[in-house]
């Protein structure tokens, strides 16, 4: 197979700042918190169901919440202690969700059941392996991995790309995996395309990491590690958002998704940086998902730093590591400012797909006032999906179904292109969203 | 902490405004305006004065009046009053000009609901609405010059009108046509100035060249064709300040790039299409105002496709062999 020397050129995107301020400062592991908030959903799919009581003792890496839907995954207590309380917490898109609440004893005990897997195999195996160790996509959309690893029969997989392009401004994460654990993400690219076939591998990074770059080269292009010699880091432009799914594959291998379709139906498996590198530890030690590293940062925040935490820790506790706010949060982020979720309060626990926290400032929360649009296409040049943004808005207001379904409302990734262009600084993304819904609610009543 | 601002994403804004888009086009015709000012004289400056005035204050009171949000603070009238008054003859009356930027603002713009909802350029709208109620006066040319000029003094052509009558008149040189060296409308004359503007709102990134390009080029050939000085025809007349600052308007040209191609082209082609046969010298203005009432039929049937989307006739063709 050929290895691409450039990226394939993509439409539209914007000149998105970076602000990559913790980038050269390593990640710090949080010492484990007197209590955690595990939410039953931490995923895209069905919420699980608590699997201990109140009262009981639970030890690191043990379930404590699980379904038998198939896209969902399980849940694992990060600290072991007792089991206090089954409470209802209310989740950022507002959604209340069973949670079970662990006071800690203090001793971190690791679960005695916990050994590493045996030899993976086969695909099936390895999907299987990646539900019991509760993995989910860690770059902040939280899609259960074993359903994305199990390609169903008759789509060729040929390319695996492994997402570190990182374009979200502020967030970190995946370029301090790279610089921290580098031979570990080789290690699990290794296996995975070893099980899936796949002699064509793709490290995406955007050319604003130079550092990550020159690492993850070095060890790509030791035959050691790759042997086969199918492993590329291929640099990607610095523009937002290099790592959407479908515009990271067109960019790494020219193929377009088709829409209401998966990477896998082009032949390609994304995957991010951290998934990978959390399976290849999980096939050593049989540890699931317990620690997430998340970037924190933003204008309020004292010391800006990545933090290795125990998954369900408080955010507020998380903060006060940092130093604490150095000034007013006047709005904080799940995620990076372009697709991350305002939330209501700091007292929400990490979830595994959480990538970053940001708490910003006066000046950095206020948002232009929504002025008539003015038709200048901004929009329409910056989408990636090359949708007409402003025109949906109109078949929004208009509450006109039909109209959103010929604009193709749902290939709408929300990536923020369009209002972020937006010299009128109308609300384009929210109105997208809420077309989304009508277009739900018409499919419902018909159906 | 017990009062975070909840919205929806993004959080981050660009830096670009409808104000400091505005700013960037006002600044980016600021050269053609001083060099209307050196050319024709200080009676310039009170036309672009009294358009630019009475543009704001009748957009200040049609808001007034119809109760809604005050808008002149995004600056667009401002332009739309420089833009009108670099259409007119430095000879024409005060009071025509007032009635103009009425037209543009009132009638054109605000009566169809302000900024970004009206069909055709206001400016260019108030100017074919002149043309056709004060026709001697707005064709009342002076010379490069002129400064002494007024309503009742001599008479010269404009480069075109040259052309058309095919009298015995010298027509000017290329470099007359650059520096403006001619008789015509304040904003027209001076090709370098315009161009000068119009390269700054490319680079600012305010237009893109797409319509400039394709309108001066499809102009060209089309001039080339009919056997015409295509260099004459871009440099004479308001083809310039057209293609760079009326047609790019963007309120009334398409949003994506087919839809700009299209309608560039159209506005080329009816532009030397009216300088050749028209019983017009000029066929700048009616050329961009047709293309500004074609746009919404070219954004109906020409729309650009969806990420991903193939084309519908090819599924259907392969359906039946399967």
């Amino acid at each position: 197979m050929e290895f691409p020397k450039h990226p394939f050129r993509t439409h539209g995107g914007a000149p998105v700042p970076h602000h990559k301020n913790t980038a050269q400062s390593p990640s710090v592991v949080m010492p484990p918190p007197e209590r955690i908030v595990l939410p039953m959903q931490q995923h895209i799919g069905a919420p699980c169901v608590p699997t201990v009581k109140k009262g009981d003792h639970v030890y690191v890496g043990q379930v404590v919440g699980d379904s038998d839907a198939y896209v969902s995954a399980p849940i694992h207590a990060s600290i072991s202690g007792t089991v206090t309380e089954l409470t209802q917490v209310m989740l950022t898109g507002g959604q209340m969700t069973q949670a079970v609440v662990i006071e800690s004893d203090g001793k971190m005990e690791k679960d005695p059941g916990i050994y590493p897997p045996a030899a993976i195999n086969s695909k099936e195996e390895l999907a299987k392996a990646a539900r019991s160790a509760g993995l989910v996509g860690l770059g902040g959309a939280g899609f259960p991995a074993h359903v994305k690893l199990n390609v169903p029969e008759g789509k060729n997989i040929d390319t695996l790309i492994v997402n570190v392009a990182e374009c979200e401004p502020y967030v970190t994460s995946d370029h301090r995996e790279a610089l921290e654990n580098g031979k570990n993400v080789l290690d699990g690219i290794y296996k995975i395309k070893e099980i899936l076939g796949v002699h064509r591998v793709l490290v995406a990074v955007e050319d604003n990491k130079p550092d990550v770059i020159a690492k993850l080269r070095e060890i790509a292009d030791n035959p050691e590690m790759d042997p086969k010699d199918e492993v590329r880091v291929l640099p990607l432009k610095s523009r937002y958002p290099q790592g959407a799914e479908k515009v990271l594959v067109q960019a790494c291998t020219g193929r377009r998704v088709p829409p209401g379709q998966l990477p896998a139906d082009v032949g390609c498996l994304v995957m991010n940086i951290a998934s990978i590198s959390f399976l290849a530890s999980y096939m050593r030690t049989g540890m699931p998902l317990t620690l997430k590293r998340v970037t924190i940062d933003g204008s309020a925040i004292k010391e800006p730093k990545n933090v290795i935490v125990p998954i369900g820790t408080k955010i507020a506790d998380v903060i006060e590591f940092c130093g604490g706010y150095q000034s007013e949060p006047q709005k904080m982020l799940m995620g990076g400012p372009m697709m991350g979720i305002a939330i209501t309060t700091d007292q929400l626990p990490i979830l595994k797909q959480n990538n970053a926290i940001l708490a910003f400032d006066e000046k950095e929360a206020a948002l232009l006032e929504p002025t008539a649009c003015i038709r200048c296409g901004k929009c329409v040049a910056a989408c990636p999906m090359n949708l007409m943004p402003t025109k949906l808005e109109k078949a929004v207001e208009k509450k006109d179904t039909e109209a959103l379904k010929a604009l193709d409302v749902t290939t709408c990734m929300e990536c923020g292109c369009c209002a972020f262009s937006c010299p009128a600084g109308r609300r384009l993304v929210q109105a997208i969203r809420l077309g989304k819904s009508y277009l739900k609610k018409a499919g419902a009543k018909k159906a | 902490m017990d009062k975070l601002i909840v919205s929806s994403s993004p959080h981050f804004h660009g830096k670009k405004t409808t104000q400091n888009i505005m700013l960037d086009v006002i600044l980016a015709l600021s050269p053609a305006m001083v060099a209307s000012i050196v050319i024709f004289g200080f009676q310039a400056a009170v036309v672009i004065i009294t358009c630019v005035a009475s543009c704001v204050l009748s957009e200040y009171l049609c808001r007034r009046v119809m109760k809604r949000p005050q808008t002149v603070g995004d600056l667009s009238c401002v332009v739309t009053g420089i833009l009108l008054a670099l259409n007119l003859p430095v000879t024409i009356s005060p009071f025509i000009a007032l009635f103009g930027s009425v037209v543009a603002i009132v009638v054109v713009k605000q009566m169809f609901g302000g900024i970004g909802q009206n069909f055709v350029n206001p400016a260019l709208t108030a100017r074919i609405v002149l043309m056709n109620s004060f026709p001697a006066r707005m064709t009342h040319w002076t010379g490069a010059f002129d400064y002494a000029a007024r309503a009742d003094s001599v008479t010269t052509a404009t480069p075109l009108g040259i052309l058309a009558e095919g009298g015995t008149e010298a027509l000017p040189s290329y470099w007359d046509l650059l520096l403006g060296r001619t008789g015509g409308c304040l904003g027209e004359t001076c090709a370098i100035a315009i161009l000068l503007g119009g390269l700054y709102l490319i680079v600012r990134r305010v237009i893109s060249p797409v319509i400039p390009v394709t309108y001066l080029a499809t102009a060209a050939v089309l001039s080339f064709l009919l056997g015409r000085d295509p260099l004459f025809d871009l440099l004479a007349g308001g083809l310039m300040l057209g293609a760079f600052f009326m047609a790019t308007d963007y309120t009334t040209s398409p949003l994506y790039f087919w839809g700009r191609v299209v309608f560039a082209v159209g506005c080329g082609v009816l532009t030397i299409v009216i300088r050749e046969f028209g019983s017009l010298p000029e066929g700048v203005s009616y050329s961009i105002v047709l293309m500004n009432i074609m746009t919404p039929l070219i954004e109906r049937y020409l729309k650009p496709r969806a990420f991903g989307r193939v084309k519908e006739k090819k599924q259907k063709q392969k359906e039946p062999q399967r």
